[in-house]
């Protein structure tokens, strides 16, 4: 016959795992159970032989640069993955000009879409747009008023961004700032919208090309819409829903 | 995409448990080059799933998927594995005691490594957890997802095991009493 304890109770006694309470139970226990006292000396030579065996083993340096690397190339490609959508924009707004416009300005669009692509990587913008959020990095200029916005840019970019307050329309502005896009700096309009903010990135289209009508998408839960009017290329993003983004992007085409 | 900080966040906080993770692994798929593929898999998937892990025990989220893993690795090549030998070459030495000391000491870790290597898979999980990796009994029960309440008794069968295999294997040498009846 086999003392029951010695099948679970001693184990939690060995690991140090029994309340006070079951411990003491235990202890007293073992004062007349010879078996339990046998038991618990053979578990614990097999411990120290385990310990003494050194059985861990530890991984090897080159698994740890393997992991390393791999875990950089799914962030490069995660990067880069915005690529095909914007494929897919050119050709859908290659589509609306269709529509709007004569088949010339079909061919110019789409020799022209190339240098949106290396401009305005969505993810940047997406980037630029949440730190913009980050307590006191939303504005560098804070007015409600374009004529204190515009003139602060000058002298701090080789171009002066158009500036309008669309607050009749229900879009304040509330200020501009300078921000980063693809290594250049670029000026930011902060319009508000309710209780959002919205950032228009403005920098000159080098395109030279015609006017190109707002073209909306979504990333990661946020909104954007790009187009190019007044020889500028915009970028606008924000939490707002796609038809009030469509509106500001209109409005500031006008 | 994770954003950045989340990176910077992986790499300190689950990055530091790899040892724990292939030390885990190394005992359930019993292969050091096998375990090498398991683990680089499961940080992969770590890093995939790591916007759902929302602090805590970094050690035991991560085990838990290597785990499983290793389970995954294991259901696939078990056939394979009946016949994986354990490689003698890659484990011998790295001690600093003399010639004959050294000999008795790696023949006495040859013949635990060997014990341990003959139980169950449940019964070996638990050992490596409680004995290697110094596991309390809530992270065991996180990691394996036993109850907590029966981790004392898990471990208490797995113990009684391993003393019976390393009995037998006293007894009549190169004996498999115990030998790799279940997974």
């Amino acid at each position: 016959m086999r003392c029951e304890h010695s099948q679970s109770l001693l184990h939690g006694y060995l690991d140090g795992e029994l309340d006070a309470l079951r411990a003491e139970e235990f202890e007293k226990h073992l004062e007349n159970c010879s078996q339990c006292i046998a038991q618990l000396e053979e578990q614990e030579s097999l411990r120290t032989s385990l310990i003494s065996a050194q059985l861990y083993e530890r991984a090897p340096n080159a698994l740890a640069m393997k992991i390393k690397r791999q875990i950089a190339n799914a962030e490069t490609e995660a990067q880069w993955s915005w690529v095909p959508i914007w494929r897919w924009i050119g050709a859908s707004a290659a589509f609306a000009v269709l529509v709007a416009f004569t088949y010339h300005a079909v061919e110019m669009m789409l020799a022209k879409r190339a240098p949106v692509v290396e401009q305005a990587a969505v993810t940047e913008v997406i980037d630029a747009h949440v730190r913009s959020l980050q307590p006191g990095h939303l504005t560098d200029v804070l007015s409600t008023d374009q004529h204190t916005v515009k003139p602060w840019f000058d002298g701090k970019l080789d171009y002066i961004p158009p500036v309008k307050d669309l607050a009749n329309n229900g879009f304040p502005l509330l200020g501009g700032r300078l921000d980063v896009l693809n290594g250049r700096s670029v000026a930011v309009l902060v319009y508000g919208r309710r209780k959002h903010f919205i950032n228009v990135f403005v920098w000159p289209d080098s395109s030279q090309d015609a006017a190109a009508t707002p073209t909306p998408g979504t990333r990661n839960g946020y909104q954007w819409n790009y187009w190019r009017a007044h020889g500028m290329e915009f970028c606008a993003i924000s939490d707002v829903s796609a038809p009030d983004l469509h509106d500001l992007a209109e409005l500031l085409q006008e | 995409m994770l954003e950045l900080d989340d990176r910077d966040r992986f790499e300190r906080l689950v990055m530091p448990h790899q040892d724990a993770a292939f030390n885990l692994a190394r005992w359930l798929v019993r292969s050091r080059t096998d375990a090498e593929d398991v683990v680089q898999d499961a940080m992969m998937r770590a890093y995939r799933f790591f916007a759902g892990f929302h602090g805590g025990d970094a050690r035991a989220w991560l085990l838990q998927i290597v785990r499983n893993s290793c389970y995954t690795w294991m259901d696939k090549n078990r056939k394979a594995e009946k016949t994986t030998e354990f490689d003698e070459t890659i484990h011998a030495g790295g001690r600093s005691e003399s010639p004959e000391t050294a000999a008795v000491a790696a023949s006495e870790r040859q013949r635990l490594m060997k014990a341990l290597e003959s139980l169950p898979a449940r019964s070996r999980e638990v050992l490596v957890l409680r004995e290697l990796e110094g596991c309390s009994y809530k992270e065991i029960a996180t990691i394996t997802s036993i109850p907590i309440g029966t981790v004392m008794s898990t471990l208490a069968r797995a113990r009684e095991r391993l003393q019976e295999t390393l009995r037998g294997a006293a007894g009549e040498p190169g004996s498999r009493k115990e030998a790799r009846h279940e997974v």
